[in-house]
């Protein structure tokens, strides 16, 4: 299978490797996928609690180059996010970027799950109460 | 070195460059029809087909009548089983197979499912091997045919064939086996491991792509076939269809070259690979050979390196030709049957690489493979969250996966 430059360059310097701690208030954790599946992905947010803004963002994922690539990717997008822009991230926009081949669609969709399950455990360490998103423009 | 490394022994090998030599004079001035009896270019085509089927005689203990010339392996396993079923049909209706053998051998005998046939797949062991107690307790007095493959082509392991031959032999059931992987390789008898029909392919020996042959035993006993293929009777009424003379030749070349250079060839490839499992299970933890290591092909090595996806070690590794039993790198989204059917779990079938050593394998390249795969290994780890939550003492198989 070819892949595109993207993937490539995402695969080859992964960003924002790495992992946050699971217990800080501020910090949101998410993992999604199966390992019989062939692919797991950690993504973690780190919000900063008066802005509501996504100040750091980290992942590990276990799959293919495209699931590196696409949780690679999303942790770029998610930085400087709100909360509540960052769940309206579509993976369409990660197939789009990475131009994934119809077969790998499934390695987006699974990173828009893990930023939705990043976010929603944000979401219950501080009650729910996300701060309303401020408009950014 | 020359890039990209080759070490994709099972999936197909280059031609030996001795044996394209071989050929070239019936790729060009000699291109008369082995079966036009009238004339000097189809004896001289008919002269080599001959020699050729010698070669290959020799090679697997057989005599030269009992070769058919096939298009390769995969004809030769439908013409085998699917012959046998036709032509032994009111003796009986139920065949005998594993659950590893190659989809040629397995789609062969669910379409034969459907025009009322009974298959049984015997699973396999941990090992790879099938259960011979097993084996013997599904034959019936309606079992007409057992296949069973000689060398899997995942995982290498090398099946009981004798003991599965005198079986067979001992309950009157005819015995064929794919031997695409072991022929050339290691030593084939077909009298000492009581084979009745047996598969073998060119391209998987040095050999041309496009041919292979089926060995149809002729005595003790004469096992009899119904052709797949209508036309002008070739191959004893066998296989119909003019001869891929310069194919055949190349077969015969490709076969003798094997028997004359087989036994230090499995003993250097035999330690090359040794080494390259030695340098591999040094340098990094969790690493699992798949398959029995004492009845293996010498020249194979399928190994899983946990918590790193086999796709994306493809990928760093894009220098050197391997495959991975991952279901990303196949149109199916399925890891490998073969590594299911041995019980080790998805998740290790999804990490699996097989490196298949041949006879243009050098040492520095082992070692430039060796290094290599270390290296992305290793930083693939640091990527998986899996491998982290292992180090961290946490057990994978008791955490809830979000299966999607």
């Amino acid at each position: 299978m070819a892949y595109s430059n993207k993937v490539l360059d995402h695969y080859n310097h992964p960003r924002n490797v790495g992992s946050m701690d699971k217990s800080d208030p501020n910090v949101g954790t998410g993992m999604v996928g199966a390992p019989e599946c062939g692919d797991v992905m950690k993504l973690q947010v780190k919000v900063n609690p008066e802005t509501g803004i996504i100040e750091d963002a980290k992942f590990k994922t276990f799959g293919c180059g495209s699931a590196i690539a696409s949780s690679s990717l999303a942790t770029e997008m998610l930085k400087g996010k709100t909360v509540d822009e960052a769940l309206a991230i579509k993976n369409t926009e990660i197939v789009n970027e990475l131009a994934l081949p119809p077969v790998k669609i499934h390695c987006s969709v699974l990173a828009e799950d893990a930023i939705k399950a990043a976010i929603s455990d944000y979401k219950k360490k501080t009650g729910a109460e996300v701060p309303a998103a401020t408009a950014s423009h | 070195m020359n890039f990209p490394i080759y070490m994709d022994y099972h999936a197909t090998t280059p031609m030996d460059p001795r044996v394209l030599e071989a050929m070239m004079p019936f790729l060009t001035n000699k291109f008369g029809n082995a079966a036009s009896r009238n004339h000097a270019f189809g004896w001289e085509a008919e002269e080599a087909v001959e020699l050729a089927r010698k070669q290959i005689a020799d090679l697997i203990g057989a005599t030269p009548k009992e070769i058919v010339f096939t298009s390769g392996a995969t004809e030769s396993n439908n013409l085998a089983i699917k012959g046998v079923a036709e032509m032994y049909a009111e003796r009986g209706n139920h065949i005998i197979t594993a659950a590893t053998e190659h989809k040629a051998t397995l789609d062969t005998c669910k379409r034969l499912e459907k025009h009322g046939c009974r298959i049984t797949y015997l699973p396999v062991l941990a090992s790879g091997l099938i259960d011979l107690d097993m084996l013997k307790e599904a034959i019936t007095d309606k079992t007409i045919l057992i296949s069973i493959m000689y060398a899997n082509n995942e995982i290498g392991v090398v099946q009981q064939v004798r003991e599965i031959g005198k079986i067979a032999k001992e309950r009157g059931v005819l015995f064929h086996t794919d031997a695409v992987q072991a022929v050339g390789k290691i030593p084939v008898n077909v009298i000492a491991d009581n084979v009745d029909l047996l598969s073998l392919s060119g391209h998987k020996l040095y050999g041309p792509k496009g041919v292979g042959a089926l060995y149809v035993r002729r005595k003790s006993p004469r096992v009899q076939l119904t052709a797949q293929m209508d036309g002008g009777g070739h191959e004893r009424g066998m296989r119909s269809g003019t001869l891929n003379v310069p194919g055949i030749v190349g077969l015969g070349k490709a076969c003798e070259l094997c028997r004359q250079e087989m036994d230090s060839e499995a003993k250097r490839l035999g330690a090359l690979r040794d080494k390259l499992r030695a340098k591999l299970e040094a340098e990094l933890d969790e690493t699992y050979v798949n398959g029995s290591m004492e009845s293996r092909l010498p020249h194979n090595l399928n190994i899983s390196f946990a918590y790193v996806e086999g796709e994306s070690l493809l990928m760093g590794i894009n220098d050197v030709a391997v495959s991975s039993g991952s279901a990303c790198t196949s149109a199916t989204l399925e890891p490998s049957y073969v590594l299911k059917a041995l019980g080790a779990g998805d998740d290790l079938a999804h990490s699996s690489i097989r490196f298949g050593l041949g006879r243009f394998t050098t040492e520095e390249e082992v070692d430039y493979v060796a290094a290599k795969v270390i290296d992305v290994v290793k930083k693939l780890r640091e990527l998986s969250p899996l491998y982290e939550m292992f180090k961290e003492g946490v057990d994978l198989s008791k955490v809830q996966w979000t299966a999607h």
